[in-house]
């Protein structure tokens, strides 16, 4: 296995020249080891159970929190690791390998949960909600989607006002498809609310009179992560529940997005490479007409595509990440990385369960799982539509 | 309470195997650390959890500057690590590699030694006693579970039919038996902190010894031939057409358990 190794080049300067590097750091491969035995042990086995059941895995997410998987990008003082973004998407990757519904409700409880608070928040919001966080032991959730604002999310309809009897905030309005809003551990929600200044956002504890948490959707795929609509009818926030500026709304989520992208083309990644494993021991050891399948070139060069569409997915994923720890301009790789391992991840579930015959259809089957999972990631955190928007504006394209 | 433990660095098992002509594994290529050896630093590292101080530090020989295994063992918690490296030591025998452990061990005084019952390549199972005896401590083999007892240990020892308790006093060499505790995962924040923790290197001058007295030089055991584990023979299968309760039953009786 090899990897770009990120934001090192110690190791080439000492030497007296400098290289590309496409190796991963020591501490990132031995946290690639730690969780690929996790997941193999304590995921694998039981992915499928959670999968059929519609069962959220708590002892199992609290558990990946004990490793320090949610604050691996956090700065120590809130209980993180201070660590590059590429080494959370390395976890990321590795999970989804197995299951795509822990890695995203990693991704999301990290990405969407607590970086909106950590890049927005006051220090006192910093403290009271991150630690947990970067522990594990609690998930936060962004609700932007809304049931008619999603690629549009600046159509936000709900709306916010100030009591100014109480200098309360006061919401209302519904979000729609929120991810690990109604776990057993979600402390708090961030949603987007708009008055005459425009949208901002707020931070909405769990729990919070007014705060209905509606019961999970029945989904395609991602059956083990949690994602629920939400309503919310008059809620009342003191001020200090203002996340960043007022008015900021917009311009805050589309920086959070950029970085869920990452994230999300890492998962694809690890998806692409679970089915690739999974396809490469089927060819081998499947046998029909007196031999093993993978003989036959149809079966061989759908393994080699899929090969290839991993290969260039692990570039852009890595690529993007790694522009984004050196603080270099990202958003294009960002969406460059989505829109392609998304799409790929799609493709190559496709073939999977083609390799796989009937046996690909039937659940139970981990390409089975993987070909349901995969369809959502052509969609959340900006469609594939949305991403190529993204590209054709950096191109310099005209507008309107 | 201070314990050292043995942790054994050796090929992946999952990697296919490679042997020099004199039936040596090659251990020339990454190593990590022995599975067996697992048991020990948790069940070190819940002692010393349990009487709220001490250390945990660990022992391991092996070719180059192979400090992965033990990295794993610092990162689930141990608190530093001694690795007896020499290329003089190639070709040990269990004893010789029995009497290297005990002199780097024999340099500090410790409350408990730890070791993994047997290595899962290797798998001779004598290195253990052969320590215990050099550096005149008792032991007990095949612990299960260990309580301290004032200057005791209450060590729970599996036989065939139960376990015995015995108690030893301190200090003591204690092997543990694989898979009687579950080895914690190392986390993130203990990979990063092992970084920087102690790993001392000694050759076998810093050691004092002769270069005839240990490696293959010094080796009174020779490998003289090697052949494949017998496969097990396949079960014998019961079908059951509602009675499968009473055939097993029956099977049981006939190896006389029930
Ligand atoms: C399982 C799951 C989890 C989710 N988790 C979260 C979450 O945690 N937080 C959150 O806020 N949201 C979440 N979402 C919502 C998700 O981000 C949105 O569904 C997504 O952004 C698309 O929005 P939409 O569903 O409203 O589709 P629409 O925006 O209505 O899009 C419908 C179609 O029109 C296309 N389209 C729209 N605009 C354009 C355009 N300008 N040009 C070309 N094509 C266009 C889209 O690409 C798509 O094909 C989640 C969704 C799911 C299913």
């Amino acid at each position: 296995m090899w990897f770009w190794k990120l934001n090192c080049l110690v190791d080439s300067k000492a030497i007296g020249f400098r290289t590309m590097d496409f190796e991963l750091m020591h501490h990132q491969e031995e946290f690639r080891e730690l969780i690929e035995s996790f997941a193999a042990k304590e995921i694998a086995p039981y992915a499928d159970l959670w999968d059929e059941r519609g069962e959220f895995p708590l002892d199992t997410i609290l558990k990946l929190g004990e490793l320090g998987a949610f604050g691996i990008t956090f700065p120590e003082e809130f209980g993180g690791l201070n660590l590059e973004f590429s080494t959370l998407c390395i976890a990321i990757e590795e999970l989804a390998k197995v299951d795509s519904s822990v890695a995203i409700t990693l991704s999301a409880g990290v990405g969407l949960g607590a970086n909106p608070i950590f890049s927005f928040g006051s220090q006192e919001q910093k403290m009271r909600y991150l630690p947990s966080m970067c522990e594990g032991k609690a998930l936060g959730a962004f609700g932007l989607t809304e049931p008619d604002a999603g690629s549009d999310a600046g159509a936000t309809r709900t709306k916010v006002r100030l009591d100014e009897k109480t200098n309360e905030w006061v919401i209302s309005g519904s979000k729609a498809y929120i991810t690990n809003s109604g776990t057993p551990i979600t402390s708090v929600i961030t949603v987007t609310a708009r008055d005459e200044d425009g949208v901002s956002t707020f931070l909405v504890p769990s729990g919070t009179p007014g705060l209905v948490v509606e019961p999970s959707y029945r989904k395609l795929g991602w059956h083990a992560s949690d994602t629920h609509g939400l309503s919310l009818d008059e809620v009342r926030l003191p001020y200090e529940n203002l996340l960043g500026a007022k008015g900021r709304g917009f311009a805050q989520f589309l920086s959070i997005l950029d970085d869920g992208r990452i994230a999300i083309a890492a998962l694809a990644l690890g998806l692409i490479e679970g089915c690739l494993a999974e396809s490469i021991e089927y060819a081998k050891t499947r046998n029909a007409f007196g031999g093993p399948i993978g003989r036959y070139q149809a079966v061989a060069f759908m393994c080699s595509d899929m090969a290839t569409k991993a290969s260039a997915a692990r570039h852009l994923v890595y690529h993007a990440a790694w522009l984004k720890d050196n603080s270099k301009p990202y958003k294009q790789a960002a969406a460059m990385a989505k829109l392609f391992a998304t799409e790929a991840a799609v493709e190559v579930s496709r073939s999977a369960t083609q390799i796989f015959g009937g046996a690909g259809f039937i659940e139970g089957n981990a390409v089975a799982r993987h070909y349901r999972d995969a369809k959502i990631l052509e969609i959340g955190e900006g469609t594939s539509e949305i991403q190529r928007l993204v590209i054709a504006r950096s191109l310099g394209l005209p507008q309107k | 309470m201070k314990i050292a433990v043995c942790v054994k660095q050796i090929p992946d098992p999952a990697a296919p195997a490679k042997m020099d002509a004199n039936y040596n594994l090659a251990r020339d290529t990454k190593l990590i650390m022995d599975e067996s050896d697992s048991y020990g630093v948790e069940m070190a590292l819940q002692l010393v959890d349990k009487a709220g101080a001490g250390e945990v530090v660990l022992f391991s020989m092996a070719p180059g500057e192979e400090v992965s295994g033990l990295r794993n063992a610092l990162a689930m918690g141990a608190h530093r690590a001694v690795l007896i490296s020499d290329p003089r030591l190639a070709g040990s025998d269990a004893l010789s590699t029995a009497k290297v452990l005990a002199k780097a061990i024999g340099r500090e005084s410790f409350d408990l030694v730890l070791a993994a019952t047997e290595s899962s390549d290797g798998y001779t199972g004598t290195t253990p006693v052969q320590i215990a005896e050099l550096l005149d401590l008792p032991s007990v083999t095949f612990a299960k579970g260990i309580e301290v007892k004032g200057e005791s240990l209450i060590v729970a020892r599996q036989t065939e039919a139960g376990f015995d308790e015995i108690e030893v006093p301190t200090p003591a060499l204690v092997t543990v038996t694989a898979g009687v505790v579950e080895p914690r995962y190392p986390n993130f924040k203990g990979i990063m902190a092992a970084k920087s923790k102690p790993v001392e290197k000694l050759s076998i001058d810093d050691l004092a010894f002769s270069p005839d007295s240990v490696g293959a030089s010094g080796a009174r055991e020779t490998i003289t031939s090697i052949r494949p584990a017998e496969s097990r023979g396949a079960g014998t299968v019961v079908v059951d057409e509602g009675d499968g309760f009473a055939k097993i039953i029956e099977y049981l009786e006939s190896l006389k358990v029930i």
